[in-house]
């Protein structure tokens, strides 16, 4: 279980303001989803989160750690992981090499050992792909195992990255719109496994999400966001009659 | 039709899985080492040099075909391969020692094309590797006191363990057997760890870092490993060539790896050396094929440089999997004989690839 802290961040790109000043809790084991028109910058807070951007000014806390000033590729490392909103899966490998992939980060054999094939890579390989197919088992993945990406349908690929964001045994998960072009039963789908995740493998999720029934059904606390600065912050009914969300939906 | 029954983990990633896998390598195997007794002097010499096309091709796959970046000066390293092993040859050093060495410093130059690497990609890192080599072409027209300059360079005769292994056919077995190690060894690290990280950052690095695979990192990698293999080729070019000249590692010789390793099939082992072995006998065939050909045609100038062009827009328009997508489509074929549909292999579009950040 994990919490993170956005303390005061902002985000600019030149006059461009995307986020201003914005602070707010997750707290462990919860469900926490950022809602607001497009260009509220949703997606910003998980590019500062993540590291793709660096805040102009602000903290990010994880456990206490601050992760403002680590680099792209360790961020994983503090139990991170995220789906990104255009999917983004390695298209010219199979669902299984997509997943394996997740465990790039845990224990490996080394260079040479993996050129020789020793043994010791072969017993990391085999452990990796255990973990692996629990998620496959978890995320009813094993009819695709094999199928190279790039010709599964969008659904398909919806569940094959977040299978990827769960190989890497995250604490906090960071889902970018994890409904969106996903029919009505799929979406319960999700719902369902959004609930598992959290309660079965305690794991705290971070989502941005436009479906107000995905997020009234999963989320413990709603994030309303415009032009980069908070709005409301609450349950979801709470939240959604605010008047200021409705203002911001529907126009002044 | 062929189901997989998978019994543990590991069956997936044997090289050999099949019996019939281990009776067609073996077949393959078993001519190979029979051809320099069955064919002519002439063809088993030149099959030694598809050998080191071969190794050369598949050094570039790494590069191209796994991390996706592209190398327009790849002779380059197969020419500092080549004269880095002649030189040391020269003073003296043993055979094994001087090979190692040669490569060695193939990889550190390829070290150091590979940082600018992290920051560039695409066309702007194809004019890098261009510019590049046409720098080492000219340092080996102007070194002359270690490559001879535009006069040449003579290569002594290959001697491992006190066996002089320069005559035809042990040259060929030489150069098969590094062919063997090179491709087991490269099959090993592509299929593991590190060639599912090359493949994340080919994909999507945005993804790949997000997974925590250190994305530069692994482009300097693929260009060390590539630029390896490719000072390999060069050991064993210098050993049948005979004498190097600055030449013959110019701009069209890379050209000539890039179309190996796209006619081939980017991204699989099996297409470079399918590339290696067109390629390489492209010319052979064409000048076999001139005395059939009206006088009008076959006395044009630039008619193997036509023919390479012509070959490489055919596979881009009709097949951009290269030969090994066909083979293996031919493959299915075979295998599920009566009920292959023709739109097997159809992809879908793919979806929204427009908002790529990285």
């Amino acid at each position: 279980m994990t919490s993170l802290t956005i303390d005061n961040v902002s985000l600019s790109f030149g006059g461009v303001r995307a986020v201003q000043n914005l602070s707010f809790d997750v707290k462990a084991g919860e469900v926490f989803a950022i809602i607001g028109p497009n260009g509220a910058g949703k997606t910003s807070v998980f590019n500062i989160i993540t590291r793709v951007f660096a805040p102009s000014s602000g903290r990010i806390l994880v456990d206490g750690q601050d992760i403002t000033a680590v680099s792209r590729h360790r961020i994983v490392g503090y139990g991170i992981a995220r789906t990104f909103q255009n999917i983004e899966l390695f298209e010219g490998a199979t669902v299984l090499e997509n997943l394996m992939l997740g465990r790039h980060r845990f224990a490996h054999a080394g260079f040479v050992h993996e050129l020789l094939g020793s043994r010791k890579t072969r017993r990391f390989a085999a452990e990796a792909r255990a973990k692996v197919e629990d998620v496959i088992e978890l995320l009813e993945l094993a009819p695709h195992r094999n199928s190279p990406v790039a010709g599964l349908p969008y659904g398909v690929r919806k569940v094959v990255e977040l299978a990827r964001a769960l190989t890497t045994e995250p604490k906090l998960l960071l889902l970018d719109e994890p409904a969106s072009g996903l029919n009505p039963e799929e979406t319960h789908d999700l719902a369902f496994w959004i609930d598992d995740i959290r309660s079965d493998l305690g794991i705290t999720v971070l989502m941005v999400e436009h479906d107000m029934s995905l997020v009234s059904e999963v989320a413990d606390r709603v994030l309303c966001m415009n032009q980069g600065q908070q709005l409301a912050l609450g349950t979801a009914t709470h939240v959604q009659s605010d008047p200021a969300v409705v203002a911001a939906y529907l126009g002044t | 039709m062929r189901f997989h029954y998978d019994t543990s983990y590991l069956d997936q990633s044997r090289l050999l899985r099949y019996p019939r896998d281990k009776l067609l390598y073996g077949a393959l195997f078993g001519v190979l080492a029979l051809i320099p007794f069955l064919l002519p002097r002439y063809y088993v010499g030149e099959i030694t040099y598809l050998f080191i096309l071969s190794i050369a091709s598949l050094g570039l796959m790494v590069l191209t075909g796994f991390t996706g970046q592209v190398s327009l000066g790849h002779a380059a390293f197969v020419a500092i391969g080549a004269y880095a092993h002649t030189y040391l040859l020269t003073l003296g050093v043993p055979f094994a020692v001087s090979a190692f060495g040669a490569c060695s410093l193939a990889a550190l130059i390829g070290f150091c094309i590979g940082l600018p690497a992290i920051r560039v990609s695409g066309l702007y890192l194809a004019m890098v590797t261009l510019a590049f080599s046409i720098v080492v072409e000219h340092v080996l027209g102007r070194w002359t006191s270690v490559t001879g300059g535009y006069s040449g360079l003579t290569v002594p005769s290959p001697v491992i363990f006190g066996v002089n292994l320069g005559g035809l056919v042990p040259f060929y077995f030489l150069c098969l057997t590094f062919l063997a190690v090179t491709v087991l060894l490269l099959h090993n690290l592509l299929s593991d760890r590190t060639g599912r990280a090359f493949i994340g950052v080919r994909d999507s690095e945005a993804a790949a870092s997000g997974l925590g695979i250190w994305t530069a990192g692994y482009k300097v990698l693929a260009f060390v490993v590539s630029a390896f293999v490719m000072g390999l080729a060069g050991v064993l070019m210098a050993h049948k060539v005979q004498y190097l000249t600055p030449e013959g590692f110019g701009l069209i010789q890379s050209m000539e790896f890039v179309l190996m390793v796209v006619i081939g099939g980017l991204g699989s082992l099996r297409g470079a050396i399918f590339g290696a072995v067109l390629i390489g006998l492209l010319p052979t065939a064409i000048s076999k094929l001139k005395p059939m050909l009206p006088s009008v045609v076959s006395g044009q100038f630039g008619l193997e440089t036509f023919l390479f062009g012509l070959i490489l827009a055919l596979f881009v328009l009709f097949e951009p999997g290269g030969i090994n997508a066909r083979w293996i489509k031919l493959k299915a074929l075979l295998q599920t004989f009566p009920l292959y549909r023709k739109d097997t292999y159809k992809r879908g579009r793919t979806y929204m690839k427009s908002e790529r950040y990285r």
